[in-house]
């Protein structure tokens, strides 16, 4: 439980010559779900991708599995495993929800892939009803259930989720953490997620780190952290109507 | 009504020529937003490279049948046209992916220049000649048709069913429709975007060598500046069908073929190209995406 999966180091990335990391350290153990939460523009997407490559860390390095990713291209970190559900979504929009799926299982050349997407349909059945739609005619959130399933055809040793919730009904949004949570207690799967809605993050993480301006400020469990006047003050109170 | 009948079917058959060139000049722009000018000049290599081999097994082994000589010349063509264009990718385009988008534009045209000035130098700037290879003409109901016609008919719907199934049905083409779709994305999947679009740039390739070698057997007569004109004709084929699809390709090819028939047959002849290159101009006003083209925006 307490071997280590992914850990950043003193990771600094750049836009040009704007700093959009500046030296984060971050850890993640196998079986864990790991939040980041903090406001709009503090780096938490930009950190998720730099964990791909993309763009990659001036600075510092990623660890995975005990090997180096910093320099590796997108693709190959993709083929240790480590899938990710990323900011925007990024449906394939003239592909249809099948397809989409599909591509998600291009790792293993579909050897898995009847298998796997019946388990993706119980769990979003929306998906099931639209599967010959294209991607670029669903709504926003049957969107981002179609990018978390696609992620999870991968396989994924490590899921990596930005903003889960973004853009989808309270019930749908519950359904999601209800299964991000199952499939953490029932196939041991390690998930490291960026979430703005701090609260439910914070309730279904083991662990949690608040990102400001680039640099992580605190860490601990989810429950100290919602127990922090600091963190309630700037990220729950205010945030929760 | 024959002589329209007539017109039609070498209208046709012109058409598949264009068309199959076209689809290289899509596809490469669909999967990097580029237009790839050298894409002409692939053509007209692959059909120098069929002519070569073509010189070399009559002259190695005499008698040798038709069928199989049409068929090594033709792979022949692929082979050494997707060689080109692999490289030209990877040592010309690849370095300045990323760069603002007119540096790829000029540097293909700069490679089209190469390609040409590279066969008239080597090959020489005359006439190349072939003899004829398949002659028999059929009439039917008074209209002449002829094998060659046939053969590329043919070829052209054989090859464009593969393709299709290639891309529309296969790990390969999801991958290819992927990352054209977005980049980012598709390498965040595993999918190795370079590689990917290697292989684009072998597959058009491929389909321009087949028609520089359909070019070669139809005309009988290939040189160093054929590039040019049948790459623009395809080119403007790709962008009245819409550029980036792949069925637009083939219509836009079979129109361009069927407008420049035509227009020789009841016009004159000495405006053909004004009036195939006139289509592109109004296309380009007034309906710049094309036949079967997207608009360029897009639900997000």
């Amino acid at each position: 439980m307490t071997e280590t999966l992914l850990k950043v180091h003193g990771v600094e990335t750049y836009y040009g010559n704007i700093r959009a990391l500046a030296g984060v350290d971050v850890e993640v153990r196998r079986g864990e779900i790991v939040s980041l939460i903090g406001a709009n523009g503090a780096g938490k997407s930009t950190l998720m991708m730099t964990i791909c490559g993309s763009p990659q860390a001036r600075t510092g390095t990623v660890t995975f599995d005990g090997q180096e990713i910093t320099r590796l291209p997108t693709h190959e970190i993709a083929r240790l495993r480590i899938a990710q559900s990323p900011e925007g979504r990024r449906i394939f929009p003239r592909m249809t929800v099948y397809e989409n799926l599909q591509m998600g299982a291009s790792l293993d050349n579909l050897k898995y892939f009847d298998e796997d997407v019946e388990k993706i349909f119980a769990l979003f059945p929306r998906l099931k009803e639209r599967k010959a739609q294209r991607g670029g005619t669903l709504s926003g959130g049957e969107q981002q259930m179609l990018s978390i399933g696609r992620a999870l055809m991968a396989r994924p040793k490590l899921l990596l989720l930005d903003e889960p919730s973004l853009g989808l009904a309270p019930l749908i949004v519950k359904q999601i953490f209800d299964a991000i949570r199952a499939l953490n207690k029932e196939q041991g799967l390690t998930v490291f997620l960026v979430e703005q809605n701090a609260f439910a993050a914070l309730k279904l993480c083991d662990r949690a780190y608040v990102m400001v301006n680039g640099r992580v400020t605190m860490s601990g469990t989810g429950r100290e952290l919602l127990a922090d006047p600091e963190v309630r003050a700037a990220y729950l109170e205010g945030g929760r109507h | 009504m024959e002589y329209f009948v007539q017109q039609l079917i070498n209208g046709l058959t012109l058409g598949s020529i264009y068309g199959l060139i076209a689809i290289g000049y899509t596809m490469v722009y669909g999967i990097i937003g580029m237009i790839n000018f050298a894409h002409g000049d692939i053509f007209m290599l692959g059909g120098f490279a069929a002519l070569i081999l073509f010189l070399i097994l009559t002259s190695v082994f005499v008698g040798l049948p038709v069928v199989l000589l049409l068929l090594v010349m033709m792979a022949a063509a692929m082979l050494t046209a997707s060689l080109w264009n692999w490289t030209i990718e990877k040592l010309a385009y690849r370095p300045l992916r990323g760069s603002f988008r007119l540096a790829p534009l000029i540097t293909a045209i700069g490679m089209s220049i190469t390609l040409s000035n590279f066969i008239q130098v080597t090959q020489g700037p005359r006439n190349k000649p072939i003899p004829p290879l398949v002659s028999s003409v059929y009439n039917v109901f008074g209209i002449s048709v002829s094998l060659k016609q046939i053969l590329i008919m043919i070829l052209t719907v054989s090859l464009l069913a593969i393709f299709w199934y290639v891309v529309n049905k296969t790990a390969l083409g999801r991958a290819q429709r992927a990352t054209e779709q977005d980049r980012k994305m598709a390498a965040l999947l595993g999918i190795d975007v370079d590689r990917t679009i290697s292989i684009t740039f072998v597959m058009g390739a491929a389909l321009a060598a087949v028609a520089g070698t359909m070019y070669l057997m139809y005309y009988g007569v290939i040189v160093f500046t054929d590039g040019f004109v049948p790459g623009v004709k395809a080119f403007t084929a790709a962008v009245l069908g819409g550029i980036g699809s792949l069925p637009g390709a083939v219509i836009g090819g079979l129109l361009i073929g069927l407008i420049e028939s035509l227009w020789s047959a009841y016009f004159t002849i000495d405006y053909k190209d004004v009036a195939t290159f006139s289509i592109l101009a109004i296309v380009l006003i007034f309906k710049p995406s094309g036949i079967l083209g997207r608009p360029e925006v897009e639900k997000v």
